[in-house]
């Protein structure tokens, strides 16, 4: 058996998500290599080359500066074709998962996504998932010879490097499909942040519709106090207390922190889904009966506008 | 523009952690079936390109939804119909000789006899979460895609601006038609959705429309047709097989503090992460 693990790139560095592909590879335990896609990818391949892998695969050029996949799919059933991968892995972020049907449908190849564990009994590979928000969990067979897979940042830890320099190898570029001159690039309006990603955060500060106007005014300090990242529950969002891009729950991010304050979160199912797996959850509602509370470690019964400048004061007091 | 949108019913979603598992498969009996939300909301966006806001019972163009399932499904079709959808496709089927793959290549077929401007689709049907048909049907069809968008901004039959929702922001494209968008939560907010038929100042209400009953009564006249899967998809073999299901490992039982303070004592000395 053999693994092609898709590299998540940003700024030109590898996204941590990139690391949890690599630890998916280790699991199954089968030697893997590293595709590197994007327009100045040096840096990211050097970094790349401390894991481990067979080989480093880049494929560099003008027309993959922007991650598109109508540009991006071709390279990769390319290249998982001539290096006769069995295993296309992908992060499970919105990168992985625009990009890794159209591979699939490239290579005929079953495309199991979203996998939170996987198992490899004399070379059959078991993907488990999480399907109805992460209330059941189904384990899947792939039944084609290749087989995609997109990978759950939250349930497979960042790999470390394992020291050496894999070989780097430049793969050609193949034509580009019919369907890449019809999607244009135009932009990418990156959330400004200083705080750390979701999906990289040791903390997670989210809250809720309860915050309202005062969202921002009321986690900012304590996220900055922290080191937190800012989440928030889809009603927070479809309230417009707070961005999109600060969703967690089945249908935003997915994330497994070491520390998750639910700040006047009620929890609904579909937020759950997003941050059941977090090490420790706190849960801040002034209603005790609200379902967080069920999933919580630590629950507090109190009104948050109270509770949270009081948890300022006191965490400063160190 | 003639859309084209898929459309599956789930078992309810506000419910699923009502999800029994039986000698490891999923049993839903009991339980609610909901057109899935975010197929809801691509019918939504569908009928928001194919009309002037203001004057929404006169469609400027074509809405045809099309669902895989058995005869009851055709009340999820017929719901659709209800709120503007001109007309309907059920493609027999029973849930579980489907998987992703199957449904894109039945789709594909579906598409080329239609010829619609625009396949609108949900990201991902919130039973099964694999978020992939929309992706693999653009890639059969050899279109472009845009997948997560949170706002389109229509140019007519030949291209919408598409602000797709990305981990960290927004990614902006254009995509030349005849194309695949799959559509995020927020597509449905007020502005989200810009046709060349509606005034720019109008804004719709938050979410999906909801159907007179006038309409559902004349829902029942628009065009459904049935369709069989061995027409459109000769190979009928799934990609993807479960060999079993089980529920999630249980969270053990917290503890309620009292006082903030006891709370900070608990992080530092017991849970150990402040």
């Amino acid at each position: 058996m053999n693994i092609l693990v898709i590299a998540e790139l940003h700024d030109g560095s590898l996204r941590k998500s990139t690391h949890s592909a690599i630890t998916f590879a280790r699991q199954v335990g089968a030697p893997f290599s590293i595709l590197v896609i994007g327009s100045g990818t040096q840096n990211a391949a050097t970094d790349a080359a401390a894991f481990g892998a067979q080989k480093i695969l880049v494929a560099d050029d003008a027309s993959l500066k922007d991650p598109l996949a109508e540009r991006y799919a071709p390279v990769v059933a390319q290249v998982a074709k001539a290096g006769g991968f069995d295993v296309v892995a992908v992060t499970a972020s919105s990168y992985g998962k625009d990009l890794a049907p159209r591979v699939a449908a490239k290579l005929g190849a079953g495309y199991a996504t979203d996998i939170s564990g996987v198992k490899n009994e004399g070379g059959k590979l078991t993907f488990k998932r999480p399907t109805y928000a992460g209330n059941a969990f189904g384990y899947a067979e792939v039944q084609t010879p290749v087989k995609l897979v997109s990978v759950r940042q939250s349930e497979f830890a960042a790999a470390e490097p394992s020291g050496g320099a894999s070989p780097v190898e430049k793969v050609a570029i193949p034509a580009a499909d019919p369907a890449a001159s019809r999607v244009e690039f135009i932009s990418l309006e990156a959330a400004k942040s200083e705080r750390p990603d979701l999906g990289e955060a040791r903390v997670i500060v989210s809250g809720g519709r309860a915050l309202k106007e005062r969202f921002a005014e009321v986690l900012d300090p304590l996220a900055n106090l922290l080191g937190a990242a800012v989440g928030a529950s889809r009603a927070a969002c479809d309230a417009g207390y707070a961005p999109p891009e600060l969703q967690v729950g089945q249908t935003g991010r997915v994330v497994a922190p070491q520390l998750y304050f639910a700040i006047g979160i009620s929890g609904a199912i579909q937020h759950l889904a997003g941050m059941k797996s977090s090490k420790n959850i706190v849960a801040i509602n002034k209603d005790p009966e609200a379902p967080i509370f069920q999933v919580a470690d630590y629950g507090l019964v109190q009104d948050l506008f109270t509770a949270v400048p009081e948890l300022i004061t006191e965490l400063k007091k160190g | 523009m003639k859309v084209l949108v898929p459309l599956k019913r789930v078992s309810d979603p506000d419910n699923a952690n009502k999800i029994k598992i039986a000698g490891g498969k999923v049993d839903t009996t009991g339980l609610e079936w909901k057109p899935n939300p975010f197929d809801e909301y691509a019918v939504e966006t569908a009928l928001r390109l194919t009309e002037n806001g203001t004057n929404p019972k006169k469609r400027e163009g074509e809405v045809i939804v099309v669902t895989f399932g058995p005869k009851e499904t055709e009340m999820t079709l017929r719901a659709a119909l209800a709120t503007g959808a001109d007309r309907a496709i059920r493609v027999d089927a029973k849930d579980e000789d489907l998987d992703g793959d199957l449904v894109a290549r039945a789709l594909k077929a579906i598409v080329e006899k239609e010829k619609p401007d625009l396949v609108l689709a949900g990201k991902q049907a919130v039973d099964g979460d694999s978020n992939q048909v929309g992706q693999l049907l653009a890639e059969y069809l050899g279109w472009p895609q845009a997948t997560f968008a949170g706002t389109i901004k229509s140019e007519g039959d030949k291209s919408l601006v598409v602000g797709r929702e990305v981990d960290g922001g927004t990614l902006n494209v254009r995509v030349h038609l005849p194309a695949v968008v799959t559509v995020d939560l927020r597509i449905v907010a007020p502005t989200s959705v810009t046709s060349i038929h509606t005034p720019p100042t109008h804004k719709y209400a938050d979410g999906v429309r909801f159907a007179a009953l006038m309409a559902i009564m004349a829902a029942k006249k628009k065009p459904l047709v049935e369709l069989k899967l061995a027409d459109l998809a000769p190979d009928a073999a799934l990609k993807i097989k479960y060999t079993g299901f089980e529920p999630p490992a249980a969270r053990k039982a917290g503890v309620k503090v009292k006082t903030v303070g006891e709370l900070v004592q608990k992080l530092k000395t017991e849970a150990k992460v402040i």
